[in-house]
């Protein structure tokens, strides 16, 4: 459907070169853009030696927590005598983000191809690619690419004429955001419920089927390719800022900009000038108020934050957010920063699993509070237990969905406390956009 | 003299308790059957046969148009599983359908960032033109059902509409007749 733009000059276009590039997606197409030589050269090398460039290269965790991926896989011990499985997250239902979409519509073979290097590299034979049932359109690439590399012996019992076994499978989820959570990933492709697992243990001790097991976002497992080809001193200079945060990362822009799609630059890009260069600003007269760099789970940030950020891990922390999974929302002059949150906050109310307490009560009170304040029937005394269950919502749950919930309601009422206190007055929602705009 | 029925109250035709009235359940995954062998092959890619649920569960939806308390207990029966734990499962996930919908199953991205994009009149306009009435009702003819869905990681094109198995992007609110009127 939506077909992306024509990548602007500052990109720098790694993984998304192939995007709009119909050709790209088929076997013969991604062989002939030198598809498939990283894997060949993967499977020459030593596993060992694999994690080790790619821990060499700095490359972290694309999904959210930006955990170093080298060192995820080296958590997996050889010779153990028990299957290891690699899971790949392409359950992304993050709002605002919708970069791994993109991944694997243009570019399914970059995921069969990173995959299979994954799970060569922490000894499993078997890697599952767990799609959300939405993406209709990712999962037939997906299946295509599967069924094309399984019948040209790239992957299967011989991967390669390696004589080694590399299996690779799709799995279609059913619609939970908090599938996109490891252990409940885990729970779901069992066929379980997509209830999140208490850690420990932690998936590389017991993960899916109770056995070891690696998970690593889309966008981490096709960024393996281009560091196995170059190198990773070439990875790690892609970087404009600290040698924590190296490579490319790719945002999906959203909300009220000129040009919203998925970009992909180095690590340390100034946000000021992707916002207002790359992305095109903000529509005709209206004006940036608020961004959500890394999808909705991460704190808002003021415009004054966001033109001072660099897009990196630490920038993006530096001015009181997080990188997330490059999720950017964009909210403009025209939107009450109310009603934004309450509308957030809904989400978490539907898609908590209500496993803990926190969580199903915390979620659907701050939703009911929020939209009381929206249409103007708050008091003050909302406020303070707005924050006051954000507290008890943070850091005591099995999983972060209960903290990704209070984490806009906290840097919201922090930030745009204003926007709040008017509503309480008695002014209305509509009396408020009216009034900003 | 038996008092004549209050006005509503009276039991509709199809309400029969009797369940010899209904037609007898078609098994999904009959012997020979493209279902069956579809299955067959999902099983071995699992080191344990509940890993097929929720595939399982995908190929009734898709032979049947949604998940009956019987196709639950088939899959059950297949996977070596008892129908409560299926049904466990099955409520937990938005997609699987626990009641017959609409020819067009029309969901409209309404989370945040398509929310800043005007999609709840998107959703209202759908609402208007299928004489719906309300989210999740079939129209009467039973060719609709609308409903919101929390983000469908599209939010660049927004608002994107997932029609069946197909998405429709940047939809606003005047463009909905026309698409309306492809849906035969």
């Amino acid at each position: 459907m939506g077909y992306p733009h024509q990548p602007h000059q500052r990109e720098t276009t790694v993984l998304s070169r192939y995007f709009g590039d119909a050709e790209a997606r088929t076997l013969a197409g991604w062989k002939s853009r030198g598809g498939y030589q990283a894997l060949e050269k993967a499977l020459a090398m030593a596993p060992a030696d694999i994690v080790n460039v790619v821990k060499e290269s700095g490359l972290r965790g694309r999904g959210g927590a930006g955990f170093p991926t080298g060192m995820k896989w080296s958590f997996m011990k050889p010779g153990d005598g028990k299957p290891h499985y690699l899971c790949c997250n392409a359950d992304e239902s993050e709002p605002g983000t919708f970069k791994d979409r993109e991944l694997m519509r243009w570019t399914p073979h970059a995921l069969v191809e990173g995959c299979a290097i994954g799970a060569y590299a922490i000894g499993a034979e078997t890697a599952y690619i767990y799609i959300r049932g939405e993406f209709t359109e990712p999962l037939y690439w997906m299946n295509e690419a599967v069924k094309e590399a399984y019948a040209a012996g790239i992957i299967g019992k011989n991967a390669m004429g390696t004589g080694k076994r590399i299996d690779v499978h799709v799995h279609k989820g059913a619609g939970a955001y908090i599938c996109g959570e490891e252990t409940a990933l885990m729970n779901s492709l069992e066929g379980r419920r997509g209830n999140p697992r208490i850690k420990p243990p932690f998936p590389a001790v017991s993960g899916l089927f109770g056995m070891p097991t690696t998970i690593n976002n889309v966008e981490t497992l096709i960024a393996a390719i281009p560091i196995l080809m170059n190198g990773a001193d070439w990875y790690k200079k892609m970087s404009l800022s600290n040698p924590k945060s190296t490579g490319t990362k790719l945002y999906s822009v959203c909300g009220n900009i000129e040009r919203p799609g998925t970009y992909e630059v180095v690590m340390g890009f100034p946000f000021r000038d992707f916002l207002y260069d790359v992305c095109g600003g903000p529509l005709p007269g209206r004006k940036f108020k608020a961004v959500i760099p890394g999808g909705v789970s991460v704190p808002i940030q003021t415009m004054e934050e966001a033109e001072a950020s660099l897009m990196d891990y630490e920038g993006f922390v530096a001015q009181g957010s997080m990188l997330g999974s490059g999720g950017v929302i964009v909210i403009d002059d025209a939107q009450s920063m109310v009603a934004v949150i309450a509308r957030i906050a809904r989400f978490f109310a539907h898609e908590s699993c209500a496993q803990c307490t926190q969580c199903r009560e915390g979620t659907a009170w701050t939703t009911k509070i929020l939209e009381r304040i929206r249409d103007g029937q708050g008091t003050t005394e909302d406020l303070d237990t707005l924050l006051d269950i954000a507290e008890q919502m943070t850091g005591k749950t099995i999983c972060v969905l209960s903290d990704s919930c209070a984490t806009p309601v906290v840097s919201g009422i922090k930030k745009f406390g204003r926007e709040f206190g008017e509503l309480i007055q008695g002014r209305t929602y509509v009396s408020v956009i009216e009034a900003v705009a | 003299m038996i008092p004549p029925a209050v006005g509503g109250l009276e039991s509709p035709d199809y309400a029969s308790h009797d369940h010899t009235a209904h037609a007898p359940y078609q098994p999904v995954f009959s012997a020979g059957s493209v279902a069956r062998k579809e299955l067959d092959e999902l099983i071995p890619r699992y080191p344990q046969k509940m890993a097929a649920l929720l595939p399982a569960l995908w190929i009734v939806q898709r032979e049947r148009g949604w998940v009956s308390n019987e196709g639950m207990a088939e899959v059950a029966g297949l996977l070596e599983l008892t129908p409560a734990y299926v049904k466990g499962v099955v409520t937990f996930y938005t997609m699987y359908h626990q009641h017959p919908v609409g020819k067009y199953f029309i969901q409209v991205c309404t989370t945040s960032p398509c929310g800043i994009c005007g999609a709840d009149d998107v959703a209202k306009a759908f609402l208007r033109h299928t004489n719906t009435g309300d989210l999740g009702v079939t129209s009467a003819d039973g060719k609709f059902t609308v409903i919101e869905v929390e983000c469908l990681g599209a939010c660049g094109f927004a608002t994107p509409v997932m029609i069946n198995e197909e998405f429709v992007e940047s939809v606003t609110p005047d463009k909905v007749p026309e698409i309306l009127a492809r849906l035969k």
